[in-house]
C-alpha cells in the first residue's frame, strides 16, 4: 500500500506494462498488474512470478485506466499482457473525450 | 517525466510512420528517435549546459528538442530575427552551450565565447542515419525542458522556464495518444522560438500526426504547401491568417480541400478575418487557442461547434463568442481577479489567472510568479461570461488611465474596426497634462476607403462614452507587428506621443 503521486511511473512485475500516474486519490492505493503488485519503474522485478489468468486481458499503449470513482487514473506508457487493478478491483478503460487540435 | 517519453511511445505505437517532413526530406518516428540519441551523444560530449538553436524550422528542430531532453539539457530556440550582437548577449546568458545555427549565420558566430557553433547541415549529417542507442534519459520531472526568451517588447528579454512536467502534463491533458489517422498532416509555420512551435511538435508526435515544416512564412508558400502536402491541420497566428485569406481571395481557386482543422492564436484575431476565413472554407473546423509561453501553450479553446453556433446566431450574446477565446481545458482552472486579488463573478473585468500542472509562470533567475495556491497572474485583462466563455481585453499594462477612469484599448479598437473604412488600428494612451493620459489611435484605412479624423471620433462617440473617444488620430500605411503577430504597442505609443517621428 502506498500513497501515489501524479507523475510517478510504475511497472508490472510480470509483464511489459508501464504506467504513469495521471491522477491519484488522497489515500493509500495498491496497484497491481497481471495479478501482482506493481513496482517502481526503476526497481527490479522479483523472480518466479507469472501473470494470473484472471488478470491477463492486457494493457494498451496510450490508453487511460480509471477506478470506479475516477479518482485514480493511470496512463499506459508501455503495453503489456497483464491487466490493471487497484485494491483488487479491475481498472476500466477511460473513454477519450477528444479536444479540438489547438496547435 | 521526460519529453522523450512522448517520442518513445510514438516509436512503439507507430515507429515506421513519417513523423516529420521538411521539403523533400523526412524522418519516421524511429529515425527521429535514433537521430535524437546520436545528437544527445554530441551534446554530452561537448559538455554544454544548454542546447541552443538559431534557425528556421528544419529537421534539426525536433531532433534538437528531443536530443536535449535525452541529454538532460534545456533546449533554447533563439529568435533568428535578432542581430548577431543581440544573439551574443543571449549566448552569454546560456554559456556553455551547443548552438545549431542556420548555415548563413554559423560563420559570423563561430567565435562566440563558451559556445560550440555547428551549422545545421553539418549537425544533420552527423546525426542522421546513426545507429540507435539504448534509452538512457534522466526522468527528473523538474528538469528544464525548454528556455524561451520573451520577445522583449517591454524591456530586456526574460527566459521563460518550461520544465518537463509542464509540457508533458500539457500533452497528456490535451492530446489523445495516436489519435491521428495515417493521412493527417499538420503544417507548422510558427517559428521554433515561439511556444506554439514547440507545442506543435510535441502534440503532433504524441497524436501520430505527420509534421510538415514551413521554413519561413509567406502566404503563397503556405497555400502551396497546404495543397501539395494535403495538409489536414494547421496553426496560424492572426496576421498569417489575414495574409492567407487575402492571397487566396486573389486566386481563382480559393479552396483548401484537405484542410479539416485550422487553429489560431498568439494574438487577437480581427473579427472580419475569421469571418472571411469561415466563409472561404465552410467545412473546415476552426479553433481559437489561447495560451502563453508561461503556461506551456494552450489553456483555453473556442472549438469548431462554438464557431459555427456563434456565426449562425442572431443573439448578440452568442454571436460575440466569435471574439472569445472559449473555455478552459479540462486540466486547467481559470479565474478572474480584481485589483485587490478577490475572485470576480461573471461579466466582471479583471486579471485572468490560471492554475494547472502545465502552468510554469517562472523565469530564469527569478522567483516563481505563482502564488501560494499555484495561481499564475497572466497580466491579461478579461472576463468570463455566464456560460464560462473567456473574453480578453488585452494586456493589463496597456490599460489607459484617463482622469482616474480605466479603459481597455481593445474595447475602443473593436468599435473602430467596425467602421467600414478601417482595416486595422491600435489604441494607446499618450501623456496628457490635464488627464494624465489621453486616448490616441493609429489607423490603417482599407484599400480605396476614406474617413476623416472627425468621422472616426464621431463614430466612437456615438457608440462608447465620450471619454473613450480618441483625442488624437493618425493615419498609417501599416502598424508595426513582430513576425509572430504581436502588435508592437510600445512603438505605436512612442510614435503617437511624439517621442519618435
Amino acid at each position: 500500500m502506498a500513497r501515489l503521486k501524479t507523475g510517478t511511473r510504475l511497472k508490472s512485475a510480470v509483464c511489459n506494462t508501464q504506467v504513469m500516474v495521471v491522477a491519484a486519490p488522497d489515500a493509500d492505493v495498491d496497484c497491481s498488474c497481471g495479478g501482482h503488485p506493481m513496482i517502481d519503474a526503476a526497481a527490479t522485478a522479483p523472480e518466479g512470478l507469472s501473470i494470473s489468468p484472471e488478470a491477463a486481458k492486457g494493457t494498451m499503449l496510450g490508453k487511460r485506466y480509471v477506478d470506479a470513482d475516477g479518482k485514480l487514473e493511470l496512463l499506459c506508457i508501455k503495453a503489456g499482457a497483464g491487466s490493471l487493478a487497484a485494491g483488487g478491483v479491475a481498472l476500466v478503460l477511460k473513454e477519450a473525450k477528444p479536444l479540438p487540435s489547438s496547435d | 517525466m521526460n519529453l522523450m517519453m512522448l517520442l518513445e511511445m510514438a516509436v512503439s505505437g507507430f515507429g515506421e510512420r513519417v513523423a516529420v517532413r521538411s521539403g523533400t526530406e523526412q524522418l519516421t518516428y524511429q529515425q527521429l528517435f535514433d537521430a535524437a540519441g546520436a545528437a544527445a551523444a554530441e551534446l554530452e560530449a561537448s559538455r554544454c549546459e544548454n542546447a541552443a538553436l538559431l534557425d528556421v524550422n528544419s529537421l534539426a528542430v525536433p531532433i534538437g528538442l528531443f536530443a536535449s531532453a535525452w541529454a538532460g539539457r534545456p533546449f533554447v530556440p533563439l529568435n533568428y530575427r535578432l542581430a548577431d550582437a543581440e544573439i551574443e548577449a543571449l549566448a552569454a546568458r546560456i554559456a556553455p552551450s551547443f548552438l545549431v545555427a542556420a548555415p548563413e549565420r554559423a560563420d559570423a558566430l563561430a567565435e562566440l565565447p563558451g559556445t560550440t557553433v555547428v551549422a545545421r547541415e553539418t549537425f544533420l549529417r552527423r546525426v542522421l542515419g546513426a545507429p540507435g542507442r539504448e534509452p538512457s534519459w534522466p526522468m527528473d520531472a523538474d528538469a528544464i525542458a525548454i528556455l524561451l526568451f520573451t520577445s522583449g517588447t517591454t524591456g530586456a528579454p526574460k527566459a521563460a522556464v518550461i520544465r518537463h512536467k509542464h509540457l508533458v502534463s500539457y500533452i497528456f491533458g490535451s492530446v489523445e495518444f495516436g489519435a491521428a489517422g495515417e493521412d493527417e498532416a499538420a503544417l507548422v509555420s510558427v517559428p521554433p522560438y515561439h511556444i506554439a512551435g514547440m507545442a506543435a511538435i510535441t502534440s503532433s508526435i504524441y497524436a501520430g500526426r505527420r509534421i510538415v515544416q514551413l521554413p519561413g512564412f509567406s502566404a503563397e508558400a503556405w497555400i502551396e504547401t497546404a495543397r501539395r502536402e494535403r495538409i489536414t491541420h494547421a496553426f496560424v497566428v492572426p496576421t498569417m491568417l489575414g495574409r492567407i485569406v487575402d492571397a487566396l481571395a486573389a486566386q481563382s481557386d480559393t479552396g483548401l480541400p484537405h484542410l479539416r482543422a485550422l487553429s489560431y492564436g498568439g494574438g487577437k484575431m480581427p473579427l472580419p478575418v475569421i469571418e472571411r476565413a469561415m466563409e472561404l472554407w465552410p467545412s473546415t473546423d476552426f479553433t481559437n487557442a489561447y495560451g502563453l509561453t508561461e503556461t506551456s501553450s494552450t489553456i483555453a479553446v473556442l472549438g469548431p461547434e462554438d464557431h459555427r453556433a456563434a456565426a449562425a446566431s442572431d443573439d448578440p450574446a452568442i454571436r460575440r463568442r466569435l471574439t472569445s477565446v472559449g473555455r478552459p481545458l479540462p486540466s486547467v482552472e481559470v479565474e478572474i481577479r480584481g485589483p485587490a486579488g478577490g475572485r470576480l463573478g461573471p461579466d466582471r473585468h479583471g486579471e485572468v489567472c490560471v492554475r494547472g500542472e502545465q502552468v510554469s509562470g517562472e523565469y530564469l533567475g527569478t522567483k516563481s510568479t505563482l502564488d501560494r495556491e499555484g495561481w499564475f497572474p497572466t497580466r491579461d485583462g478579461g472576463f468570463v461570461d455566464a456560460d464560462g466563455y473567456l473574453f480578453l481585453d488585452g494586456r493589463i499594462d496597456d490599460v489607459i488611465v484617463r482622469g482616474g477612469e480605466n479603459m481597455s484599448p481593445g474595447e475602443i479598437e473593436d468599435v473602430l474596426l467596425e467602421h467600414e473604412a478601417v482595416a486595422d488600428c491600435a489604441v494607446v494612451g499618450i501623456p496628457d497634462e490635464q488627464w494624465g493620459e489621453a486616448v490616441a489611435a493609429a489607423i490603417v484605412l482599407g484599400p480605396g476607403r476614406y474617413a476623416t479624423v472627425e468621422d472616426l471620433q464621431q463614430w466612437v462617440r456615438d457608440r462608447l462614452r465620450s471619454s473613450r473617444t480618441p483625442q488624437r488620430i493618425e493615419f498609417r500605411d501599416e502598424l508595426p507587428y513582430n513576425e509572430t503577430g504581436k502588435l508592437l504597442r510600445r512603438r505605436v505609443k512612442a510614435e503617437l506621443s511624439g517621442e519618435i517621428p
